[in-house]
């Protein structure tokens, strides 16, 4: 069974949501996002979405653009990426991780050496913002010989034939855009994903996070509330950038800084 | 797909497509179902001609010019004069089209990209004609060297944001545009400014500016009995050049040539060469659609550069990529140099002051034509005129002092 499949049964058997967050691969480094990776996950992650930078990020605001931007000075490629998680996996962490691409990256890649390589690395899928299911077919079929997700994003502007199309291409599970627009912390979520989440439960059994937008304890507790997991980005990445504003001058207890803050995302443990 | 038209997902051969996210798939899919309702209705397409003729003043002379057929010693040279179109270039012809369409949907606000500003001021002028709010997006680069048409459609009515990111030129502005777009779904239309992005833009794209080869094709079989030798147009995004081609795509003796902007040099970043393969041009898939890119090994998409901001760009329509690849089409490219030489050069001897991207397919005009013989002929397409570039070319006249 593919870890996600086995983490999200987990967390249904203790009736708890999932928390995910997201970090940009390679900002402020590589090896910051190897500790950051692990440290996630020793502060309660359910999966972690490890984003690939891209030079035309038309899904992104502009806190995950900026990211990017610093990761891609670093020149981070796929190949160094996949490297990355080969090392957290050595390091018996076992969270699920997941990589969060546009599409040219991995297409110049290869989309079969993607699978292999990636399968070997020990990532467990990819989402990719700006693949549809009508583009998706072929790449699935891929992923899927090598048992890897893909994990498929419906917008609450989807039609119901959309989402139809959307779960029957998706794997993982499904990640619910709460409101039309780019990544970016709001201090609502929108009450257009509580629709969305209950139009897409018609189609599929597979879980289903809400994400964008999504930057407070209160907000995660609120999606849990009708969804399987919150999905938290620009608000970690924006307290990234602010500890490491010179990504030259990474203060020494940054990881654990950054592991705190996405620690007490957690609602269980704002109370304590 | 037959008669040269994509198929249902958009695809021309392996270009094309739509690669956007699931956000914009609904209106996008709205849109299609809207532009192929017009597409064969004659109310609409008497609409759009009327106000081509009346407001835009087609159709545009197609003009032997003598004295730079003789200069050159070969082939007939005639130019088809889109830049005396109404906002100086054949920009507006998509702006007209897609307006109308935009009204009949029911949209109050329009987005817009632009790159050396002839776009988003055909998008203001359209706008201002029928009182709709209008913001253009543009890259600060580009703001800086066509400060002329950012104060044209400020003029106009139209609020323009400049774009910081990259390289900060025509493919941020597209980028920003993308992000205004699937935040703003419900109230607004992306009027896309040339064959690009995702399906259906660049059919619809073609289509409006096909009117330029319909009427280039009736002007020279009146004017000579026979159709041209070749065709020449320059290529950026591709719109102007695909609207002069694709009306003779069926005449296989036609011979079409696209010019794009050879830059300063043959290495990636120094050029806009998308199928220039020793530049770095690959396929990939950029802002909706799968073409010819210039992009490095990992697949992020390299800066470029180009004397002319129309034709900086790193993508170029899938419809040209698909006629490369079935070799229908040639693609040449012209330098800054050779586009600079072409621009003193057409305003010498015929008087007409062309735009920096249409300078470049002028630029081809000297290699091809004095191969070919005094009965041959080429319609080039002079898609704008060079108003907007004077303050430029004169500041590079002066470094370059001549």
């Amino acid at each position: 069974m593919n870890r996600i499949t086995e983490e999200f049964n987990k967390l249904k058997t203790a009736k708890r949501g999932g928390f995910v967050p997201f970090i940009v691969a390679g900002d402020p480094d590589l090896a910051t996002t190897k500790n950051l990776i692990v440290k996630l996950a020793e502060k309660g992650a359910s999966v972690i979405e490890l984003g690939v930078p891209f030079s035309d990020p038309v899904a992104d605001g502009v806190t995950i653009q900026a990211s990017g931007e610093r990761a891609l000075r670093n020149a981070i490629s796929v190949e160094k990426i996949l490297q990355i998680v080969d090392e957290v996996r050595r390091e018996k962490c076992e969270t699920p991780i997941i990589l969060f691409s546009y599409f040219n990256p991995i297409l110049q890649f290869g989309l079969e050496k993607f699978a292999s390589e990636a399968a070997k690395s020990g990532v467990d899928g990819i989402l990719i913002t700006d693949l549809v299911p009508e583009e998706a077919g072929e790449f699935r079929r891929i992923l899927a010989e090598k048992n890897l997700a893909l994990i498929m994003l419906a917008a609450p502007t989807s039609s119901d034939e959309r989402l139809r199309k959307i779960c029957a291409q998706a794997s993982g599970f499904v990640y619910a855009v709460s409101r039309a627009g780019v990544t970016g912390a709001r201090n609502e979520t929108s009450s257009a994903a509580e629709n969305l989440v209950a139009r897409l439960r018609k189609f599929t059994d597979l879980p289903i996070a809400v994400g964008f937008g999504i930057s407070t304890a209160a907000q995660v507790a609120e999606t849990w509330k009708y969804a399987d997991a919150a999905v938290v980005g620009s608000a970690i990445v924006a307290e990234m950038m602010k500890i490491a504003a010179n990504p030259d001058k990474v203060p020494n207890d940054f990881v654990e800084r950054i592991g705190d803050f996405a620690g007490n995302l957690l609602p269980e443990n704002i109370s304590t | 797909m037959n008669n040269f038209q994509p198929d249902e997902r958009g695809y021309w051969g392996e270009f094309g497509g739509r690669f956007v996210p699931e956000t914009l798939m609904s209106p996008i899919e709205e849109l299609t179902e809207a532009y192929f309702a017009v597409r064969d209705d004659a109310n609409f397409q008497r609409e759009f001609l009327q106000l081509l003729k009346d407001f835009s003043g087609r159709p545009t002379p197609l003009f032997h010019a003598k004295r730079l057929s003789e200069k050159f010693g070969g082939a007939q040279i005639y130019l088809k004069r889109e830049e005396l179109g109404h906002t100086g270039s054949h920009k507006i012809n998509n702006a007209i089209g897609q307006i109308l369409l935009a009204r009949k949907m029911g949209k109050r606000r329009i987005i817009a990209e632009t790159g050396a500003g002839q776009h988003g001021v055909a998008t203001a002028t359209v706008c201002a004609l029928f009182g709709l709010e209008c913001v253009v997006y543009m890259g600060t680069e580009d703001m800086r060297r066509q400060e002329l048409n950012v104060f044209r459609m400020r003029l106009m009515g139209a609020e323009v944001r400049g774009v910081d990111a990259g390289a900060k030129t025509l493919k941020d502005a597209i980028n920003e545009a993308l992000r205004d777009w699937v935040t703003n779904v419900d109230s607004t239309y992306y009027l896309l400014g040339s064959a690009l992005g995702p399906h259906p833009y660049p059919l619809m794209v073609r289509d409006f500016q096909s009117v330029i080869g319909k009427e280039a094709r009736e002007q020279i079989l009146e004017k000579n009995g026979e159709l041209p030798t070749a065709l020449v147009a320059c290529v950026g995004g591709g719109s102007n050049a695909i609207g002069l081609f694709h009306p003779f795509l069926g005449d296989d003796s036609v011979r079409m040539i696209g010019v794009e902007a050879g830059g300063k040099g043959n290495n990636l970043g120094e050029h806009a060469a998308r199928f220039n393969k020793a530049g770095g041009g690959r396929i990939g898939v950029l802002q909706g659609t799968k073409s010819y890119l210039l992009q490095n090994d990992d697949g992020q998409i390299a800066l470029t550069h180009s004397i002319s901001a129309g034709l900086d760009y790193a993508s170029v329509g899938p419809e040209h990529a698909f006629l490369q690849s079935i070799g229908r089409v040639e693609y040449a490219m012209a330098t800054d140099g050779e586009a600079l030489e072409a621009f003193q050069l057409l305003s010498e001897t015929e008087g007409i002051i062309p735009a920096l991207e249409s300078s470049h397919a002028i630029a081809h005009l000297l290699k091809l034509a004095p191969e070919m013989s005094a009965s041959e002929t080429i319609i080039c397409n002079l898609s704008g005129r060079g108003d907007k570039d004077v303050s430029q070319v004169q500041e590079m006249l002066r470094e370059n002092g001549a």
